[in-house]
């Protein structure tokens, strides 16, 4: 079992009466790439900046690369690689020149330097536009260029919070490649934070908190086992016929929606044959699907992550940082 | 499960401690060449600073000159303009050290602040490099006004440049300082308005760069000499004026009691309000969070 290298235990943080986070306990071992999911406002980022020594927490202990934050957060910033939420680059400055300020300020050695400045830019890809100002960047690669940055000075471990808001699906794909590259190339451990479901698939594993608490935390897969199956969904042009037949040889009762019938089996793959083979009513369309994270996270919480709150909220965050950027 | 797969062998950990003293020294080095880059890249800032100290020269020099005629300068021979000349060589520098400093609160404001401020360096040395990085921009706009100079009527020797440097360096210490320690406090953009309007103006307009600071009503000489810019323009304007065969320029300087104060006085004055202003604004930056 590789070593833990993220210790938290009864982690609280308070502002006046509002517990931002609830007392929260993990261990995230060496290696693992570990999602923190769940909805805006739900600690979070407050969790991550504790972790990071950027909040001090309230109660409670962390360790992060064996060392307590509150004790020598300095020791620990140095052990750590971060991608903020915001962005946080100079975008006057080349690509190049971002990587070569944060060598510095990590005390990257000199001879080290330009070495692992063109490393990383190889690994994410942006080595033929190191030369450009970040202000003619897309927002794939500033985030691409912001996660190179936090890996120059070698961290142990990468922390970062909510890297792909605001990006669209391909990009966010892209980064989720090189994260995985990173983690085999360079052994790094990742703790990140998202609020979109379908990343949390890419995670080792995930702990899914909500009010400053977690609700539950294992694998993608052990936490869907928690909805108890999978779910398949029919069509056909005769759905009485096809319910009453289900429910009298397959032993399950559907849930008709329109012209569909939608049921939950234990083993879906096992299921789905001895539907197509034993059902006489005329089927059109078969669809075998396992429960989604938002099934869980409904099915714990009795909410759903709502995606278009997060999307107006993005919309509000880019449009903000456009206006600014023009004035700069 | 797939969290077996990586092999913690891999695992890259700092090797020796390191050194804070060269860690600060490095951090100031960076922080100071980031802002002359951009400083360096952002040419229209370059131009459009020198259009300001134009316009004062051009207008409001050549306006008041003619208005004033032989009456400015009270027999020194000085001319309004030849007097304006190094008080807006000392605008200049004002102006710049403390937009130079202001760059901290654009950089809060978009983000680049946080990756100095969670870097494993000392915050003293972000409030240093800061400093540098605003005294060295404040300098080179300051100095490159001496291209004026033979349009104003003074004349410009090796001696002059050379007296010039250390003086016009002092002044934008000081100033950048100040700017400093006043971006420390400031949460927002919109403090900046305020900044120029309470700040920036009076200082300029009390500091004897544009009229002279003798026979003032008494509230004003008062005001005056609490302007540490006063300190940094006069010296500026003695070296100037005088080296260009105008030595009777101490006539028109500045005085403590009636008592005209040497230039090395002036410039220890000046060196030791930016010592404090940066003392205040590293107690600023390692008290944020």
């Amino acid at each position: 079992m590789p070593e833990t290298v993220i210790e938290a235990k009864g982690l609280i943080k308070k502002y006046g009466d509002l517990e931002a986070v609830a007392g929260i306990d993990l261990e995230v071992r060496a290696g693992e790439i570990f999602g923190f999911l769940g909805p805006n406002g739900a600690g979070k980022s407050t969790t991550i900046s504790m972790l990071c020594t950027l909040l001090t927490p309230t109660a409670g202990v962390a360790r992060v690369a064996g060392i307590d934050v509150v004790h020598d957060p300095a020791a620990v910033r140095q052990r750590i690689g971060l991608v903020f939420q915001d962005p946080s680059l100079d975008d006057q400055l080349t690509g190049r020149e971002n990587l070569e300020f944060h060598a510095f300020v990590y005390s990257v050695p000199a001879q080290d330097r330009r070495r692992r400045i063109d490393e990383m830019l190889d690994l994410l890809q942006l080595a033929d536009r190191a030369s450009s100002q970040v202000k003619t960047y897309s927002g794939g690669m500033k985030r691409r260029l912001e996660i190179a940055r936090g890996m120059l000075h070698q961290p142990q471990i990468l922390f970062l919070d909510e890297p792909t808001l605001g990006l669209d699906p391909q990009t966010r794909k892209s980064i989720w490649t090189h994260l995985n590259e990173l983690r085999s190339t360079k052994g790094v451990t990742i703790f990140m934070t998202t609020h979109y479901m379908d990343e949390a698939e890419y995670c080792d594993r995930i702990a899914i908190i909500d009010r400053g608490k977690i609700v539950a935390l294992g694998t993608p897969e052990d936490l869907k086992g928690l909805v108890g199956g999978d779910v398949v969904t029919i069509t056909s042009t005769k759905p009485e016929a096809a319910e009453s037949e289900i429910k009298k040889l397959l032993g399950v009762t559907p849930v008709r929606d329109n012209g569909s019938l939608r049921m939950e089996v234990p083993d879906g793959k096992a299921f789905v044959p001895r539907l197509v083979r034993e059902l006489e009513a005329p089927v059109d369309t078969v669809s075998l699907r396992r429960p989604s994270l938002d099934d869980v996270f409904l099915k714990l919480t009795g909410r759903v992550i709502r995606d278009e709150e997060v999307s107006a909220r993005d919309r509000n965050r880019a449009m903000a940082s456009r206006w600014m950027g023009r004035r700069r | 499960m797939s969290v077996e797969t990586a092999s913690p062998t891999l695992m890259t950990v700092p090797a020796a401690p390191i050194d804070t003293r060269m860690a600060s020294l490095r951090a100031i080095y960076i922080i100071w060449y980031r802002d002359i880059l951009r400083y360096w890249r952002d040419r229209w800032r370059l131009v459009a600073s020198l259009a300001q100290p134009l316009l004062f020269l051009l207008v409001f020099g050549s306006g008041l000159s003619s208005s004033l005629g032989g009456a400015f300068g009270r027999g020194t021979g000085i001319s309004y303009i030849q007097f304006m000349y190094p008080g807006i060589i000392g605008m200049s520098i004002l102006f710049s050290a403390i937009f130079g400093a202001m760059s901290i609160v654009w950089d809060r404001e978009f983000g680049f602040l946080k990756e100095v401020l969670v870097a494993p360096i000392d915050r003293w040395a972000v409030a240093v490099g800061k400093a540098l990085g605003g005294t060295t921009q404040a300098m080179i706009q300051g100095l490159i006004l001496l291209v004026l100079a033979p349009f104003v009527g003074v004349k410009l020797s090796l001696l002059t440049v050379v007296e010039l440097v250390p003086l016009a360096a002092v002044l934008a210490f000081g100033l950048a300082s100040f700017g400093v320690a006043i971006a420390s406090m400031m949460k927002s953009l919109q403090g900046f308005q305020v900044v120029m309007n309470f700040l920036m103006m009076p200082m300029f307009f009390l500091s004897g760069a544009l009229f002279p600071l003798t026979n003032l009503p008494g509230w004003m000489t008062w005001l005056t000499r609490l302007d540490p810019a006063s300190y940094g323009i006069d010296p500026i304007r003695r070296v100037v004026l005088s080296n260009s065969g105008l030595p009777n320029v101490n006539s028109l300087g500045l005085t403590i009691n009636g008592q005209v104060l040497a230039i090395p006085m002036e410039a220890a004055i000046m060196l030791a309000f930016g010592a404090v202003l940066l003392g205040v604004a590293v107690v600023m930056f390692e008290r944020r969070d």
